[in-house]
């Protein structure tokens, strides 16, 4: 825990450590790729389902009534009755009041809207809350991010707590701050949830890649969300 | 109709050059690639772009496969009067895309 209080004072938004044409890109609101599906969000927001009302008929216009809703997930939602991310939480929604059919992960249709809620969050300090019911996914999640997994036998934090900054094949490793998702990645030609790039992780240490939706992706989502306290989101990143 | 994003500046002068910038939501497919059973992923890419402004063209295009996915276009254009820039594209499989932004002269 002394770890976690130390880097999480000196956190790093993720676009720092791109290069700087990926951090122009990012910074460029038109040419950021990611903002076409933030632009297919915001009109999916405002146009009425087959099977109920736009979600603007709710919730109104996004730009208030969604700000700073993003930057407080995941978070424990009753209803729901376990910790959820902002796109299961989209998703439930759709489910139970628009009696939308349900939508695979990282289905375009998902991604679009929580991108466009978590846009409304631009510029605000991430703030989750890890007390009561969500304490008990926190330590999962915070348990996860200290356990080596895979043939490489690493841990989260042997390169995202002791390494970022340092060179990998010809990246920087970057601290692992999650500010910047959904974010549009370069190497993916298309915009990805959180869960897509901590599957590739779990990838790239040649581990067992959870399923989306797995709750140890969501706890692993919770404890990131925690040491990034106070980081300004900036969705949609752009990543190499 | 495919996505897209267009931008002109707000105003432009007579006779003067302004920028419009160009954001297309598509796959880009080369053919060269094969999906996750083997089988050749079809060409798809965006092969036509036209660009009109008040009705008369400013010029057409024909992209390639060497552009990435969700490709960006930049170019100047020159407006005497006010009018609607449109630029529309075509893809492989024959869908199609429309965007329209009003020129204003200032």
């Amino acid at each position: 825990m002394i770890a976690v209080l130390f880097f999480a004072a000196s956190a790093m938004a993720g676009v720092e450590f791109q290069s700087a044409d990926v951090r122009a890109l990012q910074a460029d609101d038109f040419a950021n790729p990611g903002m076409l599906w933030v632009t297919k969000g915001e009109r999916a927001w405002r146009e009425p389902v087959a099977t109920g009302a736009a979600c603007q008929s709710c919730h109104g216009e996004a730009s208030k009534s969604m700000k700073g809703v993003a930057a407080a997930y995941p978070k424990f939602d009753a209803t729901i009755g376990r910790v959820v991310n902002l796109d299961e939480r989209i998703e439930a929604c759709r489910r139970v009041n628009q009696k939308a059919p349900a939508l695979p992960a990282e289905s375009e249709e998902r991604l679009v809207l929580s991108a466009f809620v978590a846009h409304q969050s631009r510029g605000l300090p991430i703030q989750v809350s890890i007390d009561g019911l969500a304490k008990a996914t926190f330590d999962r999640g915070a348990a996860l991010y200290f356990t080596r997994a895979g043939q490489l036998n690493l841990a989260c934090t042997h390169c995202h707590d002791r390494a970022w900054g340092k060179t990998l094949l010809n990246e920087t490793i970057s601290q692992g701050q999650p500010e910047g998702w959904p974010a549009y990645r370069l190497e993916w030609q298309s915009l990805a949830s959180l869960q897509r790039r901590l599957r590739a992780c779990f990838y790239g240490v040649r581990a067992e890649q959870p399923p989306f939706g797995d709750p140890d992706l969501v706890a692993l989502e919770l404890y990131l969300a925690h040491r990034a306290k106070g980081l300004p989101m900036s969705v949609p990143g752009v990543r190499r | 109709m495919m996505n897209g994003r267009l931008q002109v500046p707000p105003s432009v002068k007579k006779g003067e050059p302004f920028e419009v910038r160009v954001l297309m939501q598509h796959p880009m497919e080369t053919g060269f690639r094969r999906d996750m059973n083997g089988k050749a992923i079809p060409t798809n890419i965006v092969n036509q772009v036209r660009v009109t402004l008040a009705g008369s063209e400013l010029f057409s295009a024909e992209l390639g496969t060497g552009l990435s996915a969700n490709p960006y276009l930049a170019f100047y254009a020159m407006a005497d009067a006010s009018g609607e820039l449109v630029v529309e594209w075509s893809d492989d499989r024959g869908e199609k895309g429309r965007m329209a932004a009003q020129v204003t002269v200032a």
